[in-house]
């Protein structure tokens, strides 16, 4: 039975993936703005428009173009770049690899820091340390991530402390993995987003939990705070937080797109911003594409998750 | 005697305005008051500002990056513009914009989450799904996607920021019409035979509009990050006009050695977003504030 609900969400996922491949083809194809044109330019003559369609295969019929696109992802090929005339692979793997050392990074920071906090702050639940946390959590959830990015290139790498790089550029030929110092800012800015969204979750679910029945019954049969705590409590408050966790990741390794900007730092999301900058389509409907996939992945690895953790989502 | 016939009748001993209660409720939380007073200040200087600037925001008044002084209280930004007067002038755009797209977010995503809880079945299980696809495309990049085709329009920005809102605010919606749906009166009008899409919108809608009002709450909050992001990237308000996004992307190059320029607008931004979400906390603290009484203060 488990393996035949993992199943079913797996095939929801493909499902998933492959409307959103349709969704990017068809905003990409559909959409008024020809791409030859807009690569062009307004000037260009329609001889010039017409080669370069017929150069990108825009002039074959759209269903042709679409299996096309859907074969070529199917072999890992992406097509090739319109502006280094490379293939997309080659030039969007170097940055998936470094957005996800960064997701890496920030997760192994982010969830234990946030589980700990809201386990803090749902024993002091509403005395002094859940205060304080909670107070700086709600103001740190309202303000833009990349605000908070700006703050720290601020204070750390320019007027108080002058002890950190600004922008997170490595030479080329190098990963930010030989250049850890470049890593902290924008880790820090990502840990700081996500973590008042996880910190509460895990407080609140919490809380919720050690005033439920099963709780006041261990607490009754004379079972220490601790145990209780760990192995009752806290085990299913998990839950939420595997799922909030789930849309965290994603949200890292798409969503911080600003951060990734404000920071340069060479990932997918300044691959994205560089190739709007330049209209290389190919491009971008790689990079949307690869987010969504992750983003799928994401959720299902936490159903699957959530599944193992709690017995009676097993049925 | 009850007359049968008025479904309305159903409806009397529930107070219509239950959100009115809950808003005023909610102000009596500290934090929804701080909430509010941030939120007037940026509203304030987002609406008077263009009328108390003491230069045209785009007119070239002195050298770069002149320091703060009598003649410029800000100082100078990058092209040697009068800071104060770029500030004041560029909060109008992040108001309008992330409000209508939240506005529009809102409308769209809780007229397929009141379908779907009402419809059940078939309907509600295609919409629900066909909203779990667009959760998959995250408002910058499906911004980016489009903009790169079409070109960086506000109108384009405000609707394709307020459709990314659209499923997030159909899954809250779809969770608390369910519940609603399934109460005694509503099944008593369906017994009445009152036509569906009144049951949905005198029935059902005004039974959620406190959630409903905290999610706008929180769907405003990540307008404005996201549409303030998309112009830091220069995908917002083009140059020479003011915004305070743009006001970032125009001066972060020497935010080592003047970061006035930048922090200004940052701080502003921040404040806005910090302001409306203090209130939805609030707000939010009145739904669920009985039970957790201590986290609302």
């Amino acid at each position: 039975m488990l393996w035949r609900t993992i199943g079913l969400r797996l095939l929801l996922g493909l499902v998933t993936i492959w409307a959103v491949s349709v969704l990017i083809f068809a905003a990409t194809n559909v959409l008024p703005g020809d791409a030859a044109r807009a690569i062009l330019g307004r000037a260009a003559t329609p001889e010039a428009v017409a080669k370069l369609q017929a150069e990108m295969g825009l002039d074959r019929p759209l269903l042709t173009q679409y299996l096309g696109w859907v074969s070529g992802l199917v072999h890992l090929d992406l097509g090739k770049s319109l502006v280094t005339r490379g293939p997309v692979m080659d030039l969007v793997s170097p940055r998936f690899g470094n957005s996800l050392i960064l997701l890496c990074v920030t997760s192994v920071i982010a969830i234990p820091l946030s589980v700990l906090a809201g386990i803090a702050m749902a024993l002091t639940n509403g005395r002094g340390f859940d205060n304080i946390a909670n107070t700086v959590l709600i103001a740190l959830a309202g303000i833009p991530e990349f605000i908070v990015g700006i703050i720290l290139i601020v204070l750390f790498s320019t007027q108080v402390f002058a002890i950190l790089p600004p922008t997170s550029m490595v030479p080329i030929g190098q990963t930010v993995l030989g250049n850890p110092r470049v890593l902290v800012l924008p880790v820090a800015t990502l840990v700081l987003a996500i973590l008042p969204y996880l910190a509460r979750l895990v407080r609140s679910a919490l809380i919720d939990a050690l005033s439920s029945e099963y709780v006041v019954t261990a607490r009754l049969k004379g079972i220490p705070e601790g145990q209780i705590i760990v192995r009752h409590a806290l085990r299913n408050s998990l839950l939420p937080a595997i799922q909030a966790t789930a849309l965290s990741l994603g949200y890292i390794l798409g969503g911080a797109i600003v951060v990734e900007f404000i920071f340069q730092y060479p990932g997918m999301g300044t691959a994205l911003r560089d190739a709007v900058g330049s209209r290389d389509l190919f491009v971008i409907q790689a990079v949307v594409l690869i987010f969504a996939c992750s983003y799928v992945l994401f959720n299902l690895a936490a159903d699957v998750l959530s599944i193992i953790v709690t017995p009676r989502l097993r049925g | 005697m009850v007359d049968l016939a008025s479904p309305m009748n159903t409806s009397a001993e529930r107070p219509k305005n239950a959100w009115l209660a809950a808003l005023r409720t909610a102000l009596g939380y500290r934090r929804t008051r701080i909430g509010a007073v941030i939120t007037l200040v940026v509203l304030a200087i987002a609406l008077a500002g263009p009328f108390l600037a003491p230069y045209e925001p785009s007119a070239f008044v002195s050298k770069p990056f002149v320091k703060p002084g009598a003649e410029f209280w800000l100082g100078t930004d990058v092209r040697g513009r009068d800071m104060l007067s770029r500030l004041l002038n560029g909060g109008f755009a992040v108001v309008w914009m992330s409000v209508a797209a939240a506005t529009i977010g809102m409308i769209l995503g809780t007229t397929v989450g009141l379908l779907a809880a009402y419809s059940r079945g078939w309907l509600a299980e295609i919409l629900m799904r066909t909203m779990d696809v667009f959760l998959a495309l995250p408002t910058i990049m499906l911004v980016l996607m489009v903009v790169s085709l079409l070109g960086p329009q506000e109108w384009l920005v405000v609707v394709l920021v307020g459709v990314s809102h659209m499923p997030q605010v159909a899954r809250v919606s779809q969770g608390v019409a369910a519940d609603v749906a399934s109460q005694d009166f509503v099944l008593f009008a369906e017994a009445l035979n009152v036509p569906r899409w009144k049951i949905l919108f005198r029935e059902i809608l005004p039974n959620i509009m406190t959630p409903l009002l905290v999610e706008y709450g929180i769907r405003i909050v990540w307008s404005i990050a996201g549409i303030a992001a998309l112009s830091v990237m220069g995908y917002g308000i083009q140059p020479p006009d003011a915004d305070w996004g743009l006001l970032i992307n125009e001066n972060r190059g020497r935010l080592a050695t003047r970061p006035l320029p930048v922090l200004a607008p940052a701080l502003l931004i921040a404040l806005f977003a910090l302001g409306v979400n203090l209130m939805a906390e609030g707000l939010s603290a009145t739904i669920s504030g009985v039970a957790r009484k201590s986290g609302a203060k």
